[in-house]
């Protein structure tokens, strides 16, 4: 991006050794610090949705009983939805990887308010610990929608679960609210909006979506806890309340926030795609408004949720219709990305290959999202296994993809060291493999019409369930031979350099890791964020 | 050669069609017209999407292609893949649109059930006044349909050889309707999550050949064993699955029918003190000929008499109060049991 950006090199000193101790991690103001703290806790909540999700697959593997009782199953899944979501997929890219990456992107020294950022954190584990204590209680069986009626009977913790959530709200909001600010106010001179980094794109619409939609999930989470707790009759029917008024309140957030749980991951493709291809992305212009555009479209599209809920036939048809263009802003991204590819000079390093994955995954998400936005259709797939695989391939082959290939993009920036490539090739090739094992037969046997949420099911649904437990494990191996290999790599990797893929943008252009205050000169931009010139050189031992 | 390439056609088409239900309805067959466009729809632009990349990727890769061109975009084929997608999407929409209505106008003649969603079994009741479990009774080629309400949380009604679904919402009433072709069973599925045992939540349609569905209503019991399995799911013949509350196969004859019941109701709840069941004015609109039309409320608001609003009427008469009648009625939420409401509207319905 910049070749004014001065390499920032003073021997030795960098974010990691800049104070020692526990305690000066603990109370850190440091972005990047905060970003690494976010992203081991997050990883902690993410193994443990794991193991929710093997334990379901693992009963399903065959039809009956074999583990647990329609109540732990139930419990299960409930828990495996809500820690992923909330805990996981949420916070993941914007408040790990984000937190260390956009400011070094702008070229500013932190974010706008470093003390909110730190907050934000302490909000998030307070939150989630909440959430997670009800563990040890009687646990929580509302599926992670909450759904009401249901969730207002349910004898279950459903409140601390939905004190959680709401207290984790508020962490996502002030990071949003944090990056809007920043992105705004902390840009380097000459690094104009038509020069940002497609991630500080992706990152701004997400925080736009994060501090307007958030609030309204807050206070339907608390509306539920008075209705649980006072009985106040607002979406209970047996009290004169609307049950399906809560969907409409819950599916008005949580609708965008498919879409925060998803444009992060789709401003990291961005961001890979021109890096290892050594070209300029095709049609930045395009790709970015198709951010706000999805970003836009998606708080007017919940109704989709709805379509059998007994919600009126004309909304039906305006949700559906609006839910259609949805389509074309992420089909602009899809073909910009491949058309970036073409005439580039490919390099086949880990992070290329989570890019490969995620076109391939992503792509059938989005397709199959089709089929699930014309009503016709969704009458019979909703509530179906083939929801399950559509969102999975989304969440999982979109958002979970792009953040292994960020992780292993930015790994040399975060840690100063690189990752150990073959292995971590292996790994990818499994979480692929893996995860096409894992969730296409669920389109098919949700066609066929097994109903999500079901601890038991008919004997016909049998091969399809199997195929899909046997895919879990080799999902899970993928995953653990990744982090394996991450968790070595930190130990006895390879000095990466600066630079190791010959990167343009900001972060690139200092020291790995970087020194506390991000660059030891201001840097200056003078041209776009992806401008490879085929004639040039560049950096990137790597790559 | 030819005929080799056939063949594996046939088998292959074979092959896809055992990954869709069977479809019993002319709704289900249209649906898989409009659900095959879309796979392969899909399918043209994956297998493009992914070619182009795997292409890109062998000819453009680092070690034959070392000097990348300094392209930016191209604003023609920008516009080409923006337009297009609109215009098929657009498309698309339209045709889910028009099946959609197909779906869910249920024609005039059809034959009305009530269903009663409860954790965790579906309760069917009848015109007649007979009333079954887990088991509901239609005859086939002729339109059913299904105005149903649940005593508890939401449940949904899914069966996938129809292609209809529908939420079952405690408070208000929604339908389906369905006219089925093949006789025997068709699966029912609880398709919301409802507690406990929501994937014992089953059902089966049980539908009949004239002849059968005059033995059923004459009262003379179906040897449902006998009857051939669901197409779909072949071996598998229960309304039920796992443990939770056994489902009663049988059928309950009671000797009043619906509208009769709601008769007997109407007088022992006290109902036609105020509302005349001839015409004649009392302190409440008449029941006569109500059914089905619009009135205007207090407030100018002109709402349609359908089941929906005789039973907010019945439960929170005070909202919606018919212009000229004053606000006397007392609350009846909590004194009156869904199968009441369900025969007070059957009577009120037979009042033309």
């Amino acid at each position: 991006m910049s070749h004014a950006a001065a390499p920032a090199v003073q021997h030795g000193d960098n974010y990691i050794n800049h104070t020692p101790g526990i305690k000066s991690w603990l109370g850190t103001l440091d972005h990047k610090r905060i970003g690494m703290m976010y992203l081991f806790t997050i990883m902690i909540f993410f193994l443990l949705g794991g193991i929710f999700a093997l334990g379901i697959r693992l009963e399903l593997f065959s039809p009956g009983l074999q583990y647990m009782t329609q109540d732990t199953y139930n419990r299960f899944f409930t828990y495996h939805g809500a820690i992923m979501v909330f805990m996981v997929i949420i916070p993941l890219i914007p408040a790990a990887i984000g937190n260390f990456v956009l400011p070094m992107m702008l070229g500013a020294k932190d974010v706008a308010f470093p003390r909110w950022n730190l907050f934000s954190y302490y909000i998030y584990i307070c939150g989630a610990l909440l959430a997670s204590s009800t563990l040890f209680l009687k646990g929580v069986d509302t599926g992670w929608t909450f759904y009401t009626p249901y969730s207002i009977r349910s004898s279950s913790s459903a409140t601390y679960v939905l004190l959680g959530a709401f207290i984790m709200g508020f962490s996502s909001i002030l990071t949003g609210l944090n990056f809007i600010v920043t992105i705004h106010k902390l840009r380097a001179p000459g690094l104009h909006w038509d020069r940002l980094p497609l991630f500080v794109w992706a990152l701004y619409a997400t925080s736009v979506i994060q501090v307007l939609a958030t609030p309204v999930l807050a206070i339907t989470l608390l509306l539920l806890v008075l209705e649980r707790t006072l009985g106040i009759g607002i979406f209970d029917p047996k009290l004169g309340g609307d049950p399906v008024l809560f969907q409409h309140f819950f599916w008005f957030y949580s609708h965008p926030a498919v879409y925060i749980m998803v444009l992060p991951g789709m401003g990291v493709i961005s961001e890979i795609i021109p890096v290892f291809s050594r070209k300029p992305i095709f049609g930045y212009k395009a790709i970015a408004a198709a951010t706000f555009g999805i970003a836009l479209v998606s708080f007017i599209v919940w109704g989709h949720h709805l379509f059998v809920s007994g919600q009126s036939e004309f909304a039906n048809m305006v949700f559906s219709l609006i839910t259609m263009f949805v389509a074309i802003p992420t089909g602009v991204k899809v073909f910009g990305w491949v058309a970036t590819m073409y005439k580039g000079s490919l390099r086949f390093n880990t992070p290329l290959l989570y890019v490969f994955g995620f076109l391939f995954v992503f792509t059938i998400g989005g397709l199959t999202g089709v089929f699930l936005a014309t009503i016709a259709i969704d009458v019979h797939l909703t509530d179906t296994y083939f929801v399950i695989a559509h969102f999975h391939y989304v969440m999982v082959g979109g958002t979970i993809m792009a953040f292994l290939g960020g992780l292993h993009y930015w790994f040399p920036k975060f840690s100063g060291k690189m990752y150990h490539e073959t292995p971590a090739k292996i790994g990818a090739f499994f979480v692929m493999v893996g995860f096409n094992v894992t969730f296409f037969p669920q389109f098919i046997v949700g066609v066929l019409g097994m109903p999500r949420r079901y601890a038991d099911y008919l004997p016909q649904f049998t091969v399809y369930n199997r195929i899909s437990t046997i895919g879990s494990w080799i999902l899970a191996v993928g995953f653990i031979v990744t982090a394996w290999n991450l968790w070595r790599s930190l130990k006895n990797g390879e000095k990466a350099g600066d630079n190791p893929w010959g990167g343009l943008t900001l972060e690139w252009q200092t020291a790995s890791p970087p020194p506390f205050e991000n660059f030891l000169y201001d840097p200056v931009v003078t041209e776009g964020p992806y401008e490879y010139r085929g004639d040039k050189v560049y950096l990137g031992k790597n790559a | 050669m030819i005929r080799l390439l056939l063949g594996l056609f046939e088998m292959n088409k074979n092959a896809l069609a055992a990954t869709v239900p069977v479809a019993a309805t002319d709704v289900a067959v249209s649906w898989d017209n409009l659900y095959w466009f879309l796979v392969y729809i899909s399918l043209f632009f994956f297998v493009g999407i992914i070619l182009a990349m795997i292409i890109f990727a062998v000819k453009y890769r680092k070690d034959v292609h070392k000097k990348p061109k300094y392209i930016h975009g191209h604003t023609g084929l920008e516009i080409v893949w923006t337009v297009i997608p609109t215009f098929l999407v657009l498309w698309i929409f339209w045709w889910g649109w028009v099946v959609y209505k197909d779906m869910i106008h249920a024609p005039a003649d059809a034959m009305e059930v009530h269903v009663v969603g409860k954790q965790w079994l579906w309760q069917f009741v009848y015109k007649n006044g007979t009333s079954s479990i887990g088991d509901l009774y239609v005859p086939v080629n002729k339109p059913v349909k299904l105005i149903m309400s649940s005593e508890d949380v939401i449940h949904s009604m899914f069966i996938p050889n129809f292609r209809v679904k529908q939420d079952v919402v405690p408070g208000m009433y929604t339908s389906v309707w369905f006219e089925t072709k093949i006789p025997g069973i068709h699966q029912i599925f609880c398709t919301e999550y409802c507690g406990t045992s929501h994937s014992g939540m089953l059902g089966r349609v049980i539908a009949l050949t004239p002849d059968q569905w005059r033995d059923w209503v004459s009262g003379k019991k179906i040897d449902v064993d006998s009857l051939p399995a669901d197409p779909t799911y072949p071996g598998f013949r229960s309304n039920h699955l796992g443990e939770g509350m056994p489902a009663s196969q049988g059928t309950l004859t009671t000797g009043l029918s619906l509208a009769e019941k709601g008769k007997a109701l109407t007088q022992s709840k006290g109902c036609v003190a105020c509302h005349s069941v001839d015409g004649s004015r009392l302190v409440g609109p008449s029941y006569k000929g109500i059914f089905g039309e619009d009135v205007k409320l207090e407030g100018g608001k002109v709402v349609k008499v359908d089941e929906n609003y005789i039973r907010r009427s019945i439960e929170n008469p005070q909202a919606e109060i018919v212009e000229g009648y004053p606000p006397s009625m007392p609350v009846y939420k909590g004194l009156v049991t869904e199968e009441e409401i369900i025969a007070i509207t059957e009577y009120i319905k037979s009042l033309k």
